[in-house]
């Protein structure tokens, strides 16, 4: 603040100019589109106006592209959030979240809402965005009958999907079949009712609309074409969808998302010109001077758009506009169409109608499930339609766009830019070969050029590097493969995503590889297998041989020796090292419960070896530290002659199972959690994972146990277990997925067990829950211990052979001897000196 | 001039592992390589003092279990990126016996 200080003191004959009063600029509505205008206007004049938005939503911007991965859970809402509450803060920002605005006063230029706030602008901006279209069908009303179009339809078909039930998509647009795929993949039973002979008939010629809807069908989704809906069915909730020609679909959920149209009205209540949205000259302003829309609701050149790429054009027009560039326009231009499916590669550009003045060019190869089809318009490409391979998309695009002639390349053309007289691919060659100005991400409009640049001046590396400096591949993502290619071309071998990361320096193997090689070929024991991998150091490292030690233990259960010595001290003696060397003891309470005998036990070993420090620890456990390394054993000795046990606080091991009252002491409690808690703990004890393994069980979904941020979290319900995985609370924190639910406790610890089982078998050492889980998937996760019951118990099998070898308390163990010279010094020359 | 202290067998020390010997300037860790040799260092790391003597023993080098510092048994230096030296003591092994050097612990100790 030393500007202020530099500066005489405000007069009011001499105001400093910053007391200037800023404009006022409202919003209304908080899209990706706004957002995108201010985002812009805050680079080029961050301190012009005062912004107010107003959000019907009642959350923060996000990325509405994404709401299909969020369907699908692929995604969570956290990962599509564009703007946290953080980016509105920083930006002096008023955000009214779930704040619907019912009146523009252009004479008293002020905007109100349904609760009645009133707020005055001098610059508004409306970006009220679309309505999903609703067939006006008998029965449209019926409750269970959703659109798709933001969150809360995401959600509502979520909870809807969770019955497992029927779900009939009207529609077999982009959106409807965004819905159907992510549907299916949540378990419903999903058909795609479609009027057009052929899938998005929009964006594809009929060829690709019959690949397309192979491949829908593939995936276990039915689809019918040429169905045009007549009535949807059902006393007061959904039961039946009834085809024109007299078909009866039964129907738990039908999802209608047939188009979307402006949402105007508000613009059009306040007298200003509305055709189909809210016309808007070039430089986005309405028939109104001071008042903008952007948008979907915005009507530019005749035209209404819904796809991002002109959307975000619209938004960079305004913000230059607000900030005082005059100049500023927006111009229309050809669009590209991806769908974001996984696994389903579909492009399509320009205007690919059949007619007398074009011809076309066609590339199919059914093996590889490859259709390619350019038409061509005198020398120049109008349109193209791309499934199955769509590498050369941009490419072909940017002909389109910019119109340039074709005639000498016409005859290789369609092999795109990589083909030259039969040289062997390479992947890169086609992004190598674009122009600069080839557009690569179509949501935030980045050229080829501009990442380049990027790449090169900043020393960028990774595709998160990309995205942090370019916003390329930040949207939906569909073209992080083309930007991944560009980091191949300019860094070259330097940039290797797909490398698989050694273990340590003593290998060239993965973790992955390792354990594959483990069984395969039945090595047993670590020099064994640092011979057979030809380790390049002659007994490994600290960062290796814990992670063997553990891999083999989990290989073979019973018949591996365990190593101490390559287990961490903490591992080894069972206790946790402090910073001046002592150590820290934990002995077990089961579920967190304990009693009168216990609690003086630990008093009384507490005053026998003096003990420094007693401490409650976050799992529910008493931790005794400062412990001296000799005092360890009879430490252990006194505990378990009151029956306590180790805890398992210091070890890449199940710590603790942490429980509330449950129904035996809460009035809110739906079953027992202590009792399942401590059934679990005792089932679980002694086994070792590839890192520490935390789990809680609530009792009802008031979560008291904090169970939803565990490795693995029960939160029971009046109907049985919901059972979730994969939170943390540590270095991230991050919530749990659910697993799946279950109605019975012996289903639930059969679940856990396999579940364990699963991550000792997959997760890398060291990787806790919710990190393996992200890199294998969720939705295989799910699969493999939920859906496949064939699975899952040879995985609870299996967990029960290795805890037959494991369940031994390692305390009692030690106080019988085992391992004594970790406990004694080898000799005291203390009491030789002294003597001499 | 050197004098020996025999201060007990190698085979007490568990092979790619370590014991402790106590004396009047502090504990001193000895350690047991995979290759049978015995390497006698201060059992405090450079870094924050952290007990060698309960690291992970690999080739001819100890990580300290507190912070993940490598230390070289045969000069006490740390490796790698990180700089500091543990004091190391001679000794020598005969018939199975570890001997100490304890002029050098005089030495010490003085």
């Amino acid at each position: 603040m030393t500007t202020t200080l530099d500066r005489p003191a405000p007069t009011p004959s001499n105001p400093p100019p910053l007391q200037k009063a800023k404009q006022k600029l409202v919003v209304i509505g908080n899209g990706m589109a706004p957002g995108r205008a201010l985002e812009k206007l805050f680079e080029q004049a961050p301190d012009a106006y005062d912004v107010t938005i107003f959000n019907a939503e009642p959350r923060v911007n996000y990325d509405r592209i994404m709401l299909s991965p969020v369907l699908s859970g692929e995604k969570t809402f956290e990962q599509i959030v564009i703007h946290g509450d953080g980016w509105y803060v920083k930006h002096g920002v008023t955000l009214y979240k779930g704040a619907t605005v019912t009146q523009i006063d252009r004479s008293a230029r002020t905007v109100t809402t349904a609760r009645g706030v009133t707020v005055p602008y001098d610059k508004l901006l409306v970006a009220t965005g679309s309505l999903p279209i609703v067939i006006p069908v008998p029965g449209h009303g019926l409750a269970g009958v959703l659109t798709y179009r933001d969150l809360d339809d995401v959600q509502a078909m979520l909870i809807a999907a969770k019955s497992r039930g029927t779900a009939v998509v009207i529609g077999g647009g982009l959106l409807g079949l965004e819905a159907a795929v992510g549907l299916r993949e949540q378990g419903m039973d999903v058909t795609v009712v479609h009027l057009a002979p052929t899938l998005m008939e929009r964006q594809l010629d009929s060829p690709a609309g019959h690949l397309l809807q192979r491949a829908i069908e593939q995936r276990g989704i039915k689809v019918l074409t040429k169905a045009n809906t007549k009535a949807i069915l059902g006393e007061k909730k959904v039961e039946a969808v009834l085809l024109e020609d007299g078909t009866r679909l039964v129907a738990d959920l039908v999802v209608m998302a047939v188009g979307i149209r402006p949402n105007a009205q508000l613009a059009k209540d306040a007298g200003i010109i509305v055709n189909r949205g809210i016309v808007v000259d070039q430089s986005m302003r309405t028939s109104d001077h001071d008042i903008y829309a952007v948008g979907e609701c915005a009507e530019s050149h005749g035209q209404v758009f819904g796809l991002v790429a002109p959307l975000y054009d619209m938004a960079g027009v305004i913000a230059a506009q607000l900030a005082g560039d005059r100049d500023a326009a927006f111009k229309p231009m050809a669009v590209a169409t991806k769908l974001k499916v996984t696994g389903i590669n579909l492009f399509s550009a320009g205007d690919f109608a059949e007619g007398k003045d074009r011809q076309e060019i066609v590339l199919r190869d059914a093996a590889r499930g490859v259709y390619k089809r350019l038409v061509i318009m005198g020398d120049k490409l109008v349109g193209t339609v791309l499934y199955g391979d769509t590498t050369d998309g941009a490419w072909f695009f940017d002909f389109i766009k910019k119109g340039t002639s074709i005639a000498e390349l016409r005859e290789t053309l369609i092999f795109g830019p990589s083909y030259a007289g039969g040289a062997p691919l390479d992947p890169t060659a086609a992004v190598a070969a674009l122009p600069d100005e080839a557009e690569i991400c179509g949501c935030n409009g980045v050229c080829k050029g501009k990442i380049v640049v990027a790449i090169n001046s900043l020393g960028l590396k990774t595709l998160d590097d990309v995205r942090v400096h370019t916003k390329a591949s930040a949207s939906c993502g569909s073209c992080t493969g083309l930007v991944e290619q560009l980091l191949k071309v300019r860094l070259g071998e330097a940039y290797n995503p797909a490398a698989v990361q050694a273990l340590c320096g003593c290998t060239s193997y993965g973790h992955d590889d390792v354990r594959r090689l483990i069984v395969a070929k039945g090595v047993k024991t670590i020099p064994g297998l640092m011979q057979a991998l030809e380790w390049r150091t002659s007994c490994g490292c600290a960062k290796c041989r814990p992670a063997l030690n553990y891999y083999l233990l989990c290989a073979w259960p019973g018949e591996y020796e365990d190593d101490s010595q390559s287990r961490f001290i903490n591992e080894r003696v069972h206790a946790n090292i402090q910073k001046d060397g002592t150590y820290s003891v934990v002995p077990r309470m089961w579920g967190g419960m304990t009693s009168a005998k216990e609690l003086r036990a630990i008093a009384d070993v507490v005053e026998k070896f003096n003990i420094p420090a007693v401490k409650c620890t976050g799992g529910q456990r008493i931790d005794m530290l400062g412990v001296k390394k000799e005092d360890l054993p009879g430490v252990w000795a006194d505990l378990n002659k009151a029956g306590l046990v180790s805890g398992a606080a210091y070890g890449k091991a199940l710590r603790t199972v942490k429980t509330c009252v449950g129904s035996e002491w809460c009035r809110f409690g739906t079953q027992d959690s202590t009792g399942l808690g401590v059934k679990l703990e005792k089932f679980l004890w002694g086994s070792w994972t590839p890192a520490k393994l935390k789990l809680a069980v609530s009792g009802c979904p008031r979560n008291c146990a904090e169970a939803t941020c565990k490795d693995i979290g029960i939160v029971c319900v009046e109907s049985g277990y919901d059972i979730h995985f994969a939170g943390a609370a540590g270095l991230d924190i991050k919530g749990t997925e659910l697993l799946g639910h279950v109605d019975t406790e012996a289903e639930c610890v059969e679940v856990v067990a396999a579940l364990t089982q699963l991550y000792r078998e997959q997760g890398r050492y060291l990787e806790r829950v919710y990190k393996w889980a992200k890199r294998v998937g969720y939705d295989t996760v799910r699969q493999q211990v939920m859906s496949d019951k064939a699975r899952r118990r040879a995985l609870y099998d299996r967990f029960v052979l290795s805890q037959r070898f494991t369940q031994k308390d390692p305390w009692a163990e030690r106080v019988a001897g085992k391992d004594a010279h970790e406990f004694r010094p080898l000799a005291d020359l203390r009491v030789l000196q002294a003597a001499e | 001039m050197s004098c020996y202290i025999d201060i007990g067998a190698i085979a007490d020390i568990p092979l790619r592992g370590a014991r402790v010997v106590k004396s009047a300037a502090g504990c001193i860790a000895v350690f047991r390589t995979a290759e049978n040799e015995a390497f006698a260092v201060d059992d405090k790391c450079p870094h924050k003092g952290g007990p060698l003597s309960q690291g992970l023993v690999h080739d001819r080098s100890v990580t300290c279990p507190l912070h993940n510092w490598v230390i070289a048994l045969d000069t006490g230096a740390a490796q790698g990126a990180d700089e500091g030296k543990a004091c190391t003591y001679p000794l020598k092994v005969e018939n199975g016996r570890i001997l100490l050097d304890c002029s050098a612990l005089a030495t010490t100790v003085a």
